[in-house]
């Protein structure tokens, strides 16, 4: 009972309350509660390295702002500062849904993509 | 100045270019249609998807998680492809019951079509802050949470850096998590219900990750500040949602940001003389989205507020090829069955069914059950049940009525939604 | 040096400075906020009262029929709403009908014209909706609404058309007389003029004692209002008042000219002049006390509350007077004031020329304004001439209310020319609707930054610190 973890799943609208219990070593034991593959894996990642999508904007460089994201989930612990890199970059005034506009964000292996059309 | 040309003509008019609207039109393109028109006041199609730059959308629809941008371009892509006739920064100004539309933009003018069919996607608004009824002074720094979006994620401005948040709806959530990734400081969501009005995943993903907590039983009962926002007060409410004087507290904030409920855009429904459902606020429809008027069909959130884009499109298919249906003479009125509902199911959409073709019905609840099944009956007799473990009124519920369910009702009869208790 | 400095640009001041403006004067308003009516101009109930209320032979009772009399021209000399929708006091009772047969008595003694008293039943047929305690009313047929923030600034940009400067964001902190002309300073600024008018609402007190003038006071009394959806504009026709009893003197529930329902005021004294702050308990007061005169208010269509404080004098009256020489008080100027203040702005003159003040006409004087909404009221064909012309005309910005860029930019253009949010909504109704500037605020940011060549961020509210947004996001890479 106490080695056990309950969890809210964020990988679509359905929520499902999770549940992951551990062994007394600390590793996962079983996860239940989940209604798809998806959520038991979402389980997983987030009692071993939780990520998230991050999503924000980027300056253009006629001073308009265009919306990105982190083409794959990056680590959640490193949020900040991949914020931190999308607001430093200036993207041209072009850009296209799925352009790179940061390769390989702070070495997360994930790019920041465009993801609105200009 | 291009020459004004003040009346024109269209088998089918779409009143709104955001991902209803779209969704219909290619619906409807898809079915044979041809003479199409979507009419969009913003200068983009896209709707309120444009700042919706968060992702968790068109998981049903597409199999993959998209940002709001993405999925509604996705649509658009798709409009522009099959060459459906839109115009931008074009605002309809009236309806009326005869399906003429009148609409204005900068290079026609004031002008009138002439519609076979028409369909509602005009979507909703947020609740403002005077329905509310707050005391206090009016400073700045008060905004709906929509648009605090709009000026954050389309306009690059930060509305303000320390923050409260009433009202604990997904657009206020996702809020919470943009305005602290830009910087802001979240104090709290104060929800007035015992429960939020969001989808749990924002409740993790946009308050937990950030350590924001959330306040159920709780408003704000007054504003301080004579320029811009210095603080709210908040309290704690009883049962009966009066806030309880002893736990009034000040908590100091620049921005206060409302999440209190979205409100179908209903004004032209009203202008074309359709009556509107006293519980979704959006029109009365069949199950395939027909108004009273015939031939006037609603899709999307001007017509019931949905929690997900995804559902959006699916409804919108339905009332697209409807509509083609009916200028083809083709849509039946073979029944005419009447939806009603116990009180813990608040509305049903549809509220009526005219054929007896395979429904699936949406519906919200007035509270959190847990526990329960709903029960659809034909006078006594129980057409389908459908177990839950919870129920909430954050999340729209379904139930698919079969053709052969509806074939074995009489042609007008009631059809009852409950909810009961399931013993264990 | 002017001729005249009038301080306070509320109904008053403004109606004043323009009936100077008729006569070879120079002028200058001197306001403290960001823009004119803000004071009790900005938020009151918008009546034209038909002046039964007022206690015979005062100079309330005079000015308020004169007033209600003149109104109807002055609105439409401005372009600005009027609409004499006549004024109902309901009783629930014999006492009450006594008093209304009292005020009706009143009313006659001062002129008024059109009073009676109506039974239930009759008044049932012009009111519907009326309360189901309501016994019977005094009718009058001269009450009338208006919206006095557009009066007001009608009047002031009329002043400035006709040659009136207006300085705004000017507090008066000190005001000397040397050599027959006062110098009158705010913290970085000073004009100077031969006469002053005292038009400075709830602050009159405060202003007369600069001159060492203290024989009056002014407190502010605290009204609450709550205005309610389109929708609910059409419950009642009449402004529906509530017998003045021993329990107070109720409230209104009234049409507006703009089709809302307006429901107030409370009445508390308080201490504080800046505080228009609502409070839970004035707007719990009102929305128990509506419901008795009219039915079928529903409150879930509120759309905004405010505050209005009334400048109540000491001495009961207005006061109206010139203690000093060149220095002229329109002071305590409360209800009826919205009413009295064309015939506040006359007597003031009429002061001026017994006082064996010159004044020669203006002949150049044009007292005429084209109403900021005229192109709303215009047909379909008319319209579409304005848009050819310019197609700003065509791009609604405020859903709620049809409110275009064309009108947006044309207002922000027009004297005295806004500079903050609020101050384009209260000229144009842009934001006013029922999303209360939910999808058109941005927008608005946008069109004011432009025109006052501004960046985004500089855009206020409402003046002063009150800043839309705080900052920028993605600062980018430069």
């Amino acid at each position: 009972m106490a080695n056990e973890r309950k969890l809210t799943c964020i990988v679509c609208p359905k929520g499902c309350d999770l549940t992951v219990e551990f062994d007394d070593a600390g590793a996962i034991k079983n996860i239940s509660g989940y209604t798809c593959p998806r959520g038991k894996d979402y389980a997983y990642a987030e009692c071993t390295a939780p990520v998230r999508t991050v999503t924000s904007t980027v300056r253009c460089e006629d001073g308009e702002v265009v919306a990105v994201k982190t083409a794959t989930p990056i680590p959640k612990s490193m949020i900040f500062e991949v914020m931190a890199a999308i607001n430093a970059v200036t993207a041209p005034n072009d850009v296209k849904i799925g352009d790179v506009i940061i390769a390989d964000v702070c070495g997360t292996g994930a790019n920041v993509v465009i993801t609105a059309n200009r | 100045m291009a020459q004004m040309n003040n009346q024109r003509r269209a088998d089918l008019v779409i009143i709104g270019g955001g991902p209803a609207g779209m969704a219909a039109a290619v619906a409807a393109y898809e079915k044979g249609l041809r003479d199409i028109l979507i009419l969009e006041r913003d200068d983009a199609l896209g709707g309120i998807l444009r700042q919706c730059i968060h992702n968790g959308f068109g998981l049903h629809r597409f199999g993959e998680e998209l940002t709001g941008p993405e999925y509604a371009a996705r649509y658009e892509k798709q409009v522009k492809e099959y060459g459906i006739p839109f115009m931008l920064n074009t605002m309809v100004i009236d309806v009326d019951e005869s399906k003429v539309v009148t609409a204005m933009n900068r290079e026609c003018g004031i002008f009138k079509i002439e519609a076979k069919a028409i369909i509602l996607a005009m979507g909703c608004r947020e609740r403002p802050k005077g329905a509310l009824n707050i005391a206090g002074s009016r400073p700045a720094g008060i905004y709906t949470a929509g648009t605090a979006q709009k000026f954050v994620n389309m306009k690059g401005l930060m509305p303000g850096r320390e923050v409260l948040i009433l009202g604990s709806g997904d657009i206020g959530l996702i809020m919470a998590r943009r305005m602290t990734l830009e910087g802001a400081k979240v104090k709290a969501v104060c929800e007035l219900m015992p429960y939020s009005g969001g989808l749990a995943r924002n409740i993790e993903q946009c308050l937990n990750d950030f350590g924001i907590p959330l306040y159920l039983s709780h408003t704000v009962v007054e504003i301080h500040g004579k320029e811009r926002l210095t603080g709210v007060t908040i309290a704690k409410v009883d049962e009966m949602r009066r806030p309880i004087p002893e736990t009034r507290e000040f908590i100091s904030c620049d921005t206060l940001l409302l999440s209190c409920g979205l409100i179908p855009e209903n004004e032209l429904t009203k202008s074309a003389g359709i009556s509107l459902d006293r519980i979704t606020g959006g029109a009365v429809v069949d199950g395939e989205r027909e108004c009273e008027i015939p031939g006037i069909f609603a899709c999307g959130n001007v017509l019931h507020v949905h929690d997900l884009v995804d559902y959006v499109s699916e409804e919108a298919v339905i009332a697209g090829e409807a509509a083609v249906k009916y200028i083809n003479g083709e849509k039946s009125h073979g029944m005419a069955l009447n939806l009603v509902t116990d009180g813990k199911i608040r509305y049903t959409v549809p509220q009526r069914i005219t054929s007896a073709e395979k429904t699936k019905v949406y519906f919200r609840v007035a509270n959190v059950y847990r526990d329960v099944k709903i029960v659809v009956k034909d006078g006594e007799r129980v057409i389908l049940e459908k177990k839950k473990q919870k129920v909430a009124p954050g999340e729209m519920e379904t139930v698919i009525l079969t053709a052969d369910m509806l074939s074995a009702c009489e042609t007008n009869a009631t059809i009852s939604f409950s909810l009961e208790e399931v013993r264990k | 040096m002017f001729d005249f400095a009038v301080i306070g640009a509320g109904v008053v001041g403004g109606l004043v400075a323009r009936e100077l403006t008729k006569y070879k004067l120079s002028v200058c308003v001197i306001e403290k906020e960001s823009d004119v009516a803000m004071g009790a101009t900005r938020a009151n109930s918008a009546i034209v009262h038909a002046g039964f209320d007022a206690k015979e032979g005062t100079l309330k009772a005079l000015l308020n029929v004169r007033g209600s009399e003149m109104m109807e021209d002055v609105c439409s000399e401005l372009g600005v709403k009027y609409k004499r929708n006549g004024s109902l006091v309901v009783g629930f009772n014999d006492e009450d009908k006594e008093t209304l047969l009292s005020l009706i008595e009143r009313g006659r003694t001062n002129g008024v014209k059109g009073l009676s008293l109506l039974e239930r039943d009759e008044l049932l047929k012009l009111e519907p909706n009326i309360g189901d305690g309501v016994t019977c009313a005094l009718r009058a047929e001269t009450g009338a609404i208006v919206c006095p923030y557009e009066l007001c600034m009608a009047a002031v940009g009329n002043a400035m058309d006709n040659g009136a400067e207006l300085k705004l964001n000017f507090k008066v902190e000190k005001i000397e007389k040397c050599g027959g002309v006062y110098r009158i300073s705010s913290e970085n600024d000073t004009i100077e003029a031969k006469i002053v008018i005292n038009c400075a609402g709830v602050f009159s007190d405060e202003i007369a004692r600069l001159v060492g003038e203290d024989t009056f006071s002014v407190r502010p009394r605290r009204g609450e209002y709550m205005l309610l959806d389109k929708e609910c504009g059409e419950l009642v026709s009449h402004t529906v008042f509530r017998c003045p009893s021993k329990m107070g003197k109720g409230v209104l529930v009234s049409p507006t000219v703009d089709g809302n329902l307006l429901l107030g005021p409370t009445a508390e004294d308080i201490d504080d002049k800046n505080d228009t702050s609502t409070t839970p308990a004035g707007l719990a007061h009102l929305s128990a006390l509506a419901g008795e005169q009219v039915k079928g208010i529903h409150l879930g269509k509120v759309i905004t509350s405010f505050t209005g404080l009334r400048a109540t004098g000491s001495t009961g009256d207005f006061i109206i007077n010139s203690p000093i020489d060149g220095f002229i008080n329109c002071a305590g100027v409360e209800s009826p004031g919205l009413t009295s203040a064309p015939a506040i702005a006359q007597y003031v003159v009429e002061m001026l020329k017994k006082a064996g003040a010159e004044l020669t006409k203006n002949e150049s004087f044009n007292g005429k304004r084209r109403p900021l909404h005229y192109f709303r009221e215009l047909g379909i064909d008319e319209k579409n001439e304005v848009i050819k012309n310019n197609p700003d005309y065509a791009h609604v910005v405020c859903r709620c209310e049809t409110v275009t860029a064309g009108e947006i930019i044309e207002a922000i253009r027009t004297n005295p020319r806004p500079t903050s949010i609020d101050g384009i909504k209260r000229r144009t109704r842009a934001s006013m609707g029922r999303c209360q500037g939910g999808f058109c605020t941005p927008y608005m940011v946008e069109l004011l930054a432009r025109e006052m060549g501004l960046p985004v961020t500089e855009i206020t509210k409402s003046g002063g610190e009150s800043y839309i947004n705080v900052g920028k996001t993605a600062k980018g890479g430069n």
